[in-house]
C-alpha cells in the first residue's frame, strides 16, 4: 500500500525481500546500501541477533528521484528467514507493494526456498494479498557458489508463474541492482494503473 | 487489496498539522511524529530536524505491529496505548482512528498524565480528519478522478529514474 502525500509531493512505496534462511536478503540491502549516495539513503537498520541473523527486519529507505513533480522513495525491508520467525514475518508484509524473492541456488537448499516460497504465498494471503496479482520478481541468488542449479532447474521448481526473475551474487553485487529496479519499476507501472 | 493507498491531500495535511501543532504546546511535548501503520511518516512537528524521522517511523510502525501481535496472541484486539520511559526522554505511542499511530516525545517537562489527557482530545479530532481522508479518497476512485499524479507517467518517466 503505497503513500501518496499531495502536500510534500512523495510518493512511498515498500519492497518487501523475502526468502528462506541464509539466502542473502540483508546481503542485498547491504550491497544497495553501500552503493547508493549518500544523499538518495537514510539509515540502514538491522535488527539483529549477535550472530547477526535477522530477528525482525532490516530497514532501507532509497528515495529514486522525481516523477512529474513526486519525490519517489522506496522503503526496502527483509523478512527473518528462519522457519521459527514466521509471526514476525507475517508483520512485514503488512502493506506490502512489491515483493523480491530472493532463492539460494544451492541444491541442498532447493526444499527451504519452496518451502518459503509457499509461506510467502500462505501469508501474503492471510493479508488480503495475492502473490499473482503483486509486483513480484525472483532472485536466484548465489550463482558464484560451486554445486548450485542450474536456472532452468530453479525455474522449474520456484518460477511457476513465469514473473521476472534475475541470476546475482549479493556478495559481489552482481544482480542486485538490477533484481531492485526492476521491481521497483512494475511497482511504479502498477501506480500508474491507478490500483 | 487489503487496504486502499492512504493519500494524504494539502487541506487535510494541514488540518492534521493544526491539530498536533496544538498537541505539541497543550502537552508540553518536544516532538510529535504522525506515522501510518505501515512504517510511512505522514507529519511531524517540533524538534523534528533532531530525529532521523524516517527510522523513527518505520521502527513504530514495527513497534505496533510487534506488540499488535503480541494482543492478538492473548486475545485483545490491539494495544492501543505504548508508553516507553527513558532516563531523559519518554515516548508515548498511541493508534488513532484504527489506522495511524501518534508518537509523542516528551521529558520532565510535562508529565504521563498530561500526555495522556491531552493525546485523546486530539485522538478524535484526528480520527474525524482522517476519516474525512478516507471519504474523500474512495469519492475520488468511485469518480475515476484523474487527478492522480501517476496516471499519465510513460515508461520513459521510469527508465529516468535509473538512468
Amino acid at each position: 500500500m503505497s503513500f501518496i502525500n499531495y502536500a510534500s509531493r512523495e510518493i512511498n512505496c515498500k519492497i518487501v525481500y523475502y526468502g528462506p534462511g541464509l539466502c542473502g536478503k540483508t546481503t542485498n540491502l547491504q550491497f544497495i546500501y553501500q552503493k547508493t549516495a549518500p544523499d538518495a539513503k537514510g539509515k540502514m537498520i538491522s535488527l539483529a541477533t549477535e550472530t547477526e541473523r535477522t530477528l525482525f527486519f532490516d530497514f532501507l529507505p532509497l528515495s529514486l528521484g522525481e516523477i512529474r513533480g513526486f519525490k519517489t522513495r522506496f522503503h526496502l525491508y527483509t523478512v527473518p528467514g528462519q522457519v521459527f520467525y514466521d509471526a514476525s514475518r507475517k508483520l512485514i508484509l503488512k502493506g506490502v507493494d512489491g515483493v523480491v524473492f530472493v532463492a539460494d541456488s544451492q541444491e541442498e537448499r532447493i526444499d527451504a526456498n519452496i518451502e518459503s516460497l509457499e509461506n510467502l504465498r500462505i501469508n501474503l494471503n492471510e493479508q488480503g494479498y495475492d502473490l499473482d496479482k503483486l509486483p513480484y520478481i525472483i532472485q536466484y541468488n548465489k550463482r558464484d557458489l560451486p554445486g548450485t542449479m542450474t536456472v532452468e532447474e530453479l525455474r522449474r521448481e520456484l518460477n511457476t508463474t513465469n514473473v521476472p526473475e534475475y541470476e546475482a551474487c549479493a556478495t559481489t553485487g552482481e544482480g542486485v541492482f538490477e533484481t531492485l529496479k526492476a521491481v521497483a519499476k512494475l511497482i511504479l507501472i502498477d501506480l500508474k494503473k491507478g490500483k | 487489496m487489503s487496504n486502499p493507498t492512504l493519500v494524504m491531500y494539502d487541506e487535510e495535511f494541514q488540518e492534521v498539522n493544526e491539530v498536533i501543532g496544538r498537541l505539541l504546546k497543550e502537552a508540553n511535548a518536544k516532538v510529535i511524529f504522525l506515522v501510518d501503520k505501515n512504517g510511512q511518516l505522514i507529519s511531524g512537528v517540533g524538534e523534528t530536524e533532531r530525529f532521523d524521522t524516517t527510522s523513527l517511523a518505520s521502527l513504530t510502525a514495527g513497534n505496533i505491529a510487534a506488540t499488535g501481535g503480541l494482543a492478538k496472541l492473548i486475545g485483545e484486539k490491539e494495544f492501543s496505548i505504548l508508553f516507553h520511559e527513558g532516563e531523559k526522554d519518554n515516548l508515548h505511542i498511541s493508534i488513532v482512528g484504527g489506522r495511524v499511530i501518534l508518537v509523542v516525545l516528551f521529558d520532565n517537562r510535562s508529565s504521563l498524565g498530561l500526555v495522556r489527557l491531552r493525546v485523546k482530545k486530539s485522538s478524535e479530532e484526528l480520527s474525524a480528519i482522517f476519516e474525512k481522508l478516507m471519504k474523500k479518497s474512495e469519492e475520488r476512485e468511485r469518480r475515476g478522478s484523474s487527478d492522480f499524479p501517476f496516471a499519465e507517467i510513460t515508461d520513459d518517466d521510469i527508465d529516468n529514474l535509473f538512468s
